[in-house]
């Protein structure tokens, strides 16, 4: 079986422009709706009380509402979860209210009103928790562009690193536009799964920079734009199998993973098709506008030449 | 060329049967079991205890599958729920026939079912989190500010000692804030409270203030001391809660430390949070002052107006008893409390020892208040109640005070205990709390496996598929790498959660990459007329640059979730880069040791099977 028969290299330059165009706009989208919609973040983030319960049968959430109203609780979301037997509660932080006394005085709200409900799960989070959260978050990521743009400085070029980065980047930024879009909620496993992809799709403008880098020291009298074709077309197959391979385990999370990987699985699955695209099409473009050339991989090899003949000279 | 030598095979095959052996615990499970420990720091656990176990079942007629003595205690499994519950109630009675008063922790555990060899080698099951067995998280925030006050309120105490000492005549010793202010009548006598402060309490730093007709000194804590006072404080709060926790009979607690001002609380298996609340909220403090028994003065105070400088508490019994505010000492200067005996009478008694600042307030608070009575009050959330109020008969130096009088040997067991255990030595905030019921663990394992095992199975067929016996390879490449990471999380005795098991299927997921990246090189060369040999060789080689770069971004991406992640992201971080460690070895080593088995004593090795190689230009199929 051989999926990818590719007789010449394709084109992939001549549409540079397009591609960047339409990334430009995905990008410009997610940010309108980030800023517009922002993001659903869970109560780790923000604080509050979250508290999941069991029905035998089908949860009625209106009595589950009026339970609550009546025990005097307000702001209160109640969802199904899942499937209709759970639902999931969830309460704001307050004041000065002590909040880590509300998932019992919540449960014996529910017994009185709408009882046959078992506690499943009770996450109660304080407010300095959850602002702390969203800076470890903030500085995670940073460490992971700064990290990433010195290793591949240091490996390839910084034309390159600024490229993969920037691509990449974006991809985080249209998770999260899709995440504000659908308003689905922000959490903790689906920043860890953010960082991930990042770490992840860095790999496919690694692997394209390889063979770019390849390329240049091997085949002489290739434009810059023809090099890069070259890359891209012969790691294509290698990329879209790869991806292809990662996202039937995401997919798998994605039907068996249940509600708590739902979203974890949904940003992965965003970032990896997003992150083919951003990687191959959106880096290599920008590394060709930053002024790559075939002289910045063989100098080195000059250099070492050089001062050979100088030696010589003396 | 494609031929390891001996050795490299010895590596890889002793690699994989570490990674059996330490992987093999797992997949049996857990057995029942009751723990018994001790609830007493001064209550050892020995063989003694466990005889002791052995007896009680045999008297019961309960059966059990094997005994065991550890430093947590003495296990025993049984071979179901219903046994183990049985045992433990028996336990029960014959360990805390006084329900009252527990001398042990009779508590239900879970213990690995792996045979006895493997424990022997260390091969353990991976540790389940909460979110996968069930049970109650907390996070507690320490209050640095208030032990930095109480630290200040006994040093003022300190200080009204040390002036009374050295003949000082001040106008009021105080604490404003995180300050304390001396007031002074002369600059003479404030310069000598200076050098007399500065020399006997290095924690303090001393700096002159007000004018010729108003001297000051204002003392604040050096930086140092403040730091070395959070630091005990959280020692203080940790050792506390460990004896509180003990009450409520948990198997295997978690209470560390986590960064400079928060402890970690971990209760596997408790459902009952109201109760675990209770005991972990109770920020009691414990402080000495004087009765104030001036006749007259309760009746007043009970009417609405206390004289200066008192207040009234209940005493354990109900009686109200009027106490002075000012504290003589507080529970930081108790080194110990134990109950016992009076020598001579051979009541009821507890011993308490205080540390030397501690002996000698004591010394001289007594000293002056022979005949009066001094009480022990433990105030919780504000609230105070006195433990008791003993008369002080005579000057007590040395430290060692002994109260005694009107106490059963229980009361001074409970009054010993609560003394020892019962204060924090920084109040605590519940700041974030995590229940997780046990039906849902179970399900979150289900649901973790199953997504781990379809989605491999997936990517098993397809590789297989696609790429025949190098497919085959690859995905054989990828189980030793999952056998490796189990193994080595095992090992670790690593706390798996449902994002661990996430991280686990992802790494396998991306792991995959390294193989098709080996492949679709090897492919390439032979696409370019390399012969089969030689584009095995040159496809490994290769690919190692580009398997190492990208795997060492992905590295950088999993270390930041490491230094930043807590709780869930952590352990998704730590599975994650394990996993890409395991993945370089079992991608490249692993997988290029059976291809080189299969392939590599091949002199004329014509084709491979690594499914179908198509040429531009040759007609489609012709190849193979």
């Amino acid at each position: 079986m051989e999926f990818f028969r590719i007789k010449k290299d394709i084109p992939f330059m001549r549409h540079a422009l397009t591609f960047n165009v339409i990334s430009l706009v995905t990008f410009i989208l997610a940010v309108f709706f980030l800023f517009t919609k922002g993001l659903h973040l869970s109560v780790e983030f923000t604080g509050g009380t979250l508290i999941e319960v069991k029905y035998e049968q089908s949860a009625d959430l209106e009595k589950v509402r009026g339970a609550l109203g009546k025990a005097g609780f307000s702001d209160f979301s109640v969802q199904n979860f899942g499937s209709s037997q759970d639902v999931m509660i969830r309460l704001p932080l307050k004041g000065d209210q002590n909040t880590n006394q509300i998932g019992d005085a919540v449960m014996s709200a529910l017994q009185a009103d709408a009882p046959g409900g078992t506690k499943q799960r009770v996450e109660f989070v304080g407010p300095q928790v959850g602002k702390e959260l969203a800076e470890n978050g903030a500085m995670a990521l940073l460490l992971v562009v700064i990290g990433i743009v010195i290793y591949l400085a240091f490996r390839f070029e910084w034309r390159f690193s600024v490229s993969a980065i920037i691509a990449n980047l974006h991809d985080v930024v249209i998770i999260l536009g899709f995440f504000a879009f659908f308003q689905w909620e922000f959490s903790l496993s689906v920043l860890a799964a953010v960082l991930a992809v990042l770490g992840y799709s860095v790999n496919e403008s690694v692997v394209v920079f390889d063979r770019v880098r390849e390329t240049f020291k091997k085949v002489r009298g290739l434009s810059t734009p023809e090099v890069l074709d070259h890359a891209i077309t012969s790691t294509i197959s290698r990329t879209i199998i790869t991806h292809g391979s990662t996202q039937l385990m995401v997919l798998s999370m994605l039907i068996f993973g249940g509600e708590t990987l739902h979203y974890f699985a949904m940003a992965l699955t965003i970032g990896i098709c997003f992150g083919i695209y951003s990687s191959v099409l959106v880096a290599s473009p920008l590394v060709m506008w930053l002024g790559v050339s075939r002289e910045q991989f063989i100098r080195q090899k000059k250099v070492v030449e050089g001062a050979n003949e100088e030696g010589a000279v003396v | 060329m494609n031929r390891y030598p001996l050795w490299k095979y010895v590596t890889v095959a002793i690699a994989l049967v570490l990674g059996f052996i330490y992987t093999l615990p797992n997949f049996f499970g857990e057995s029942p079991a009751v723990q018994v420990s001790s609830a007493k720091a001064t209550l050892k656990v020995d063989h003694k205890t466990q005889n002791r176990v052995e007896e009680a079942l045999k008297a019961a007629n309960i059966a059990h599958n094997g005994i065991q003595l550890d430093f947590n205690g003495v296990k025993t499994r049984f071979k179901d729920t219903d046994t183990q519950l049985k045992a433990k109630d028996a336990l029960e009675k014959a360990f805390n026939p006084d329900a009252a008063d527990p001398q042990y922790v009779v508590a239900l555990n879970l213990l690995a079912a792996s045979p006895q060899w493997l424990t022997s080698l260390h091969a353990l099951p991976m540790y389940l989190g909460l979110d996968l067995r069930g049970g109650v998280h907390f996070l507690l925030q320490v209050d640095m500010k208030g032990a930095l006050t109480k630290r200040l309120d006994s040093t003022s105490a300190d200080l009204r000692t040390l002036m009374r000492d050295k003949n000082l005549r001040h106008g009021g010793v105080n604490r404003e804030g995180d300050r304390i202010v001396i007031k002074f009548r002369d600059a003479e006598t404030q310069n000598k409270a200076r050098f007399a402060i500065s020399e006997s309490q290095p924690d303090l730093q001393v700096v002159e203030a007000g004018d010729a007709s108003e001297p000051r000194l204002i003392a604040t804590l050096k930086v140092q001391a403040q730091q070395k006072i959070g630091e005990s404080a959280l020692k203080q709060n940790i050792t506390t809660l460990h004896n509180r926790i003990n009450e409520l009979g948990v198997a295997e607690p978690v209470i560390q430390q986590q960064g400079q001002d928060r402890i970690v609380v971990q209760l596997p298996g408790v459902q009952d949070t109201a109760k675990a609340k209770d005991i972990l909220g109770r920020t009691a403090t414990l402080e000495i002052r004087l009765v104030d028994d001036t006749p007259g003065a309760l009746d007043a105070a009970l009417a609405g107006n206390p004289p200066f400088g008192t207040e009234v508490y209940s005493e354990r019994g109900g009686q109200p008893l009027l106490v002075k505010k000012q504290v003589v000492l507080t529970g930081d200067r108790l080194t110990d409390a134990q109950p016992g005996f009076d020598n001579q009478t051979q009541e009821p008694a507890v011993h308490l020892t205080l540390d030397s600042a501690g002996a000698r307030i004591f010394k001289d608070v007594t000293r002056e208040n022979v005949n009066k009575r001094m009480a022990i009050l433990l105030i919780e959330k504000g609230k105070g109640e006195v433990v008791t109020a003993p008369v002080i008969r005579t000057e007590i130096g040395g430290g060692r005070v002994q109260i005694s009088g009107r106490m059963t040997t229980s009361e001074a067991n409970d009054t010993a205990l609560l003394l020892r255990a019962g204060s924090l030595a920084a109040p605590m905030d519940i700041i974030e709390e995590r229940t997780i019921g046990p039906s849902l663990g179970a399900e979150n394992i289900q649901k973790g496996f199953h997504s781990t095992m379809w989605g491999f199975a997936a990517i098993a067929v397809f590789m297989i598929l696609y790429y025949q016996m190098f497919g085959l390879v690859s995905v054989l490449a990828l189980a030793s790498n999952l056998l490796f990471l189990v193994a080595i999380l095992s090992l670790l005795q690593a706390t798996l959660t449902l994002p661990g098991i996430a991280a686990i299927a992802l790494t396998l997921g991306m792991a995959i990459d390294a193989n098709v990246l080996i492949n679709e090189r090897i492919r390439e060369e032979l696409r370019a007329g390399m012969p089969p040999q030689a584009a095995i060789s040159e496809g490994y080689e290769r690919a190692f640059g580009t398997i190492l770069d990208s795997n060492i971004t992905t590295l950088i991406a999993g270390l930041a979730l490491l230094i930043f992640g807590s709780g869930p992201v952590r352990g998704f971080a730590v599975v994650h880069c394990l996993g890409i460690l395991t993945s370089i070895f079992s991608s490249v080593v692993v997988s290029r040791a059976l291809v080189n088995l299969i392939y590599g004593r091949q002199k004329k090795l014509t084709k491979v099977a690594i499914g179908q190689v198509w040429k531009p230009g040759v007609a489609a199929g012709a190849q193979k």
